[in-house]
């Protein structure tokens, strides 16, 4: 299943928090050889995942990690906004209605249906909060697995060639991108509202006090 | 209980924009409430330390009563939305401890509402500030209204943000606006009234990232649509056509 937790209440979920920053490290440092930290747990965290973020996780039957992303309002600090204006000719992206989509990252055996139930998580948070774009950081290897889920970014500026290529890109998500990505995840919207239902409603809050 | 008409509530936005001052504010919230036809409005922004700043149109009694019993402790409304940053109606809340339900009677009392809408506001330096609007209706009719003026809630929220970190000297506002090369360009072919397609063709960029330059341009300017950013842009002479 698909959960939506702030970095604050990832206490509330051990195991899920700790899958999610292990595959990180296999997926960043040791699979793209990103020069990321990864602390003495084995999880890789930067400085953006002290901003209180607000994850994308799907939740395998084990309650382990499937897969991630991690998300920021772009009028608070962002990734792209403090370390990658060059690559947008200086550009600042500032908006309500946009919010920074980082770190998307698959578990090691992950499927293609991970993937596309991670994009409809993204598309029901857009869809909810009136949010019109998302806005990220990515790498060429990246372009892969985005375009393998039927969601390649328009890219807004890029710098490096071939495997070393680093761009920025902006996502949206229209009701017909939703319907196709949706049937090729075997999930229906219903049941994504639902999701988004019990994660910004009551249950965490309930869970915390418990 | 309604959504103002687009004309009236850029004129007021206008207002909000011009505001050099607190009253201005206030001033401009009431209109707000009055257009939306709704109980309340109001923004209140808490600093990490528990200071409190802000305007709206709660009665001064409740505003005193929330100070002197030291409500932000209480308040699930706070508690819910600190450090976060996704809009959230107040059913969504959890208020079912002993001292929420108790804030919530009185509350009630003193004409909040029974029903509310708040946008978090996440702004530079870990600024935190909160955007509200209240009302006493049915559920149902509630959620008609936020579910239709949600997108103009939250631009709003983050016009009041805007201004009020303009008029707080300690509070570090951001350096004054100005559009970016590629804003001025885009801005410029649809003040000449070409259309998006026309616009993205002559700039040899896609329809897709045309909107990022327009959306950004009009955040910039506290614009609530692209026909009021264009003619922002042109009355504060950003672009010459």
């Amino acid at each position: 299943m698909l959960r939506f937790i702030y970095a604050n209440d990832l206490g509330v979920f051990p195991k899920l928090a700790d899958t999610m920053f292990r595959d990180r490290a296999a997926q960043f440092r040791e699979r793209l050889g990103w020069d990321v930290t990864v602390d003495t747990q084995g999880h890789e965290r930067d400085e953006y995942d002290n901003e209180n973020p607000l994850y994308v996780i799907w939740q395998n039957a084990d309650g382990g990690h499937g897969g991630s992303f991690r998300l920021l309002p772009t009028t608070g600090p962002t990734m792209v906004n403090d370390h990658f204006t060059h690559l947008m000719n200086g550009r600042r992206v500032e908006s309500p209605l946009i919010w920074e989509c980082t770190r998307f990252c698959l578990e090691k055996g992950s499927g293609p249906r991970v993937a596309a139930a991670l994009m409809l998580g993204g598309g029901g948070i857009m869809e909810r909060f009136e949010i019109e774009h998302f806005i990220g950081v990515f790498d060429a290897p990246m372009t892969r697995i985005y375009s393998r889920i039927g969601s390649a970014p328009t890219v807004l500026g890029a710098v490096g060639q071939g495997r070393a290529k680093t761009s920025v890109g902006l996502w949206s998500f229209s009701n017909d991108a939703r319907a196709r990505v949706a049937r090729s995840a075997g999930l229906s919207p219903a049941l994504i509202r639902l999701w988004l239902d019990r994660c910004f409603g009551r249950e965490i809050q309930a869970r915390k006090s418990a | 209980m309604q959504g103002p008409s687009k004309a009236k509530l850029e004129k007021i936005l206008g207002e909000l924009e011009r505001a050099s001052e607190f009253d201005g504010l206030q001033g401009v919230s009431e209109k707000l409430r009055d257009h939306f036809q709704i109980d309340h409005l109001v923004y209140h922004w808490v600093s990490s330390s528990g200071e409190q700043y802000g305007f709206g149109t709660y009665s001064v009694d409740w505003q005193q009563r929330y100070i002197e019993k030291d409500y932000l402790r209480v308040d699930p409304v706070i508690q819910g939305c600190f450090q976060r940053f996704n809009p959230v109606d107040w059913k969504r809340l959890d208020w079912t401890g002993k001292a929420a339900r108790s804030f919530q009677a009185e509350a009630l009392e003193y004409g909040v509402g029974n029903q509310g809408y708040s946008v978090p506001i996440r702004g530079p330096n870990g600024q935190f500030a909160l955007f509200t609007v209240s009302h006493h209706c049915d559920d149902e009719t509630w959620a008609a209204f936020t579910e239709k003026n949600r997108r103009d809630l939250i631009l709003i929220a983050h016009f009041f943000n805007h201004a009020a970190l303009q008029l707080e000297p300690g509070r570090a506002p951001e350096p004054a606006q100005t559009l970016s090369p590629r804003e001025v360009d885009a801005m410029t072919f649809l003040a000449k009234g070409y259309s998006r397609a026309q616009v993205a063709d002559t700039l040899s960029i896609s329809e897709h990232t045309l909107r990022v330059y327009i959306e950004s341009a009009r955040f910039k300017l506290g614009a609530v649509n692209t026909t009021q950013t264009v003619a922002r842009a042109l009355s504060r002479g950003l672009i010459v056509v």
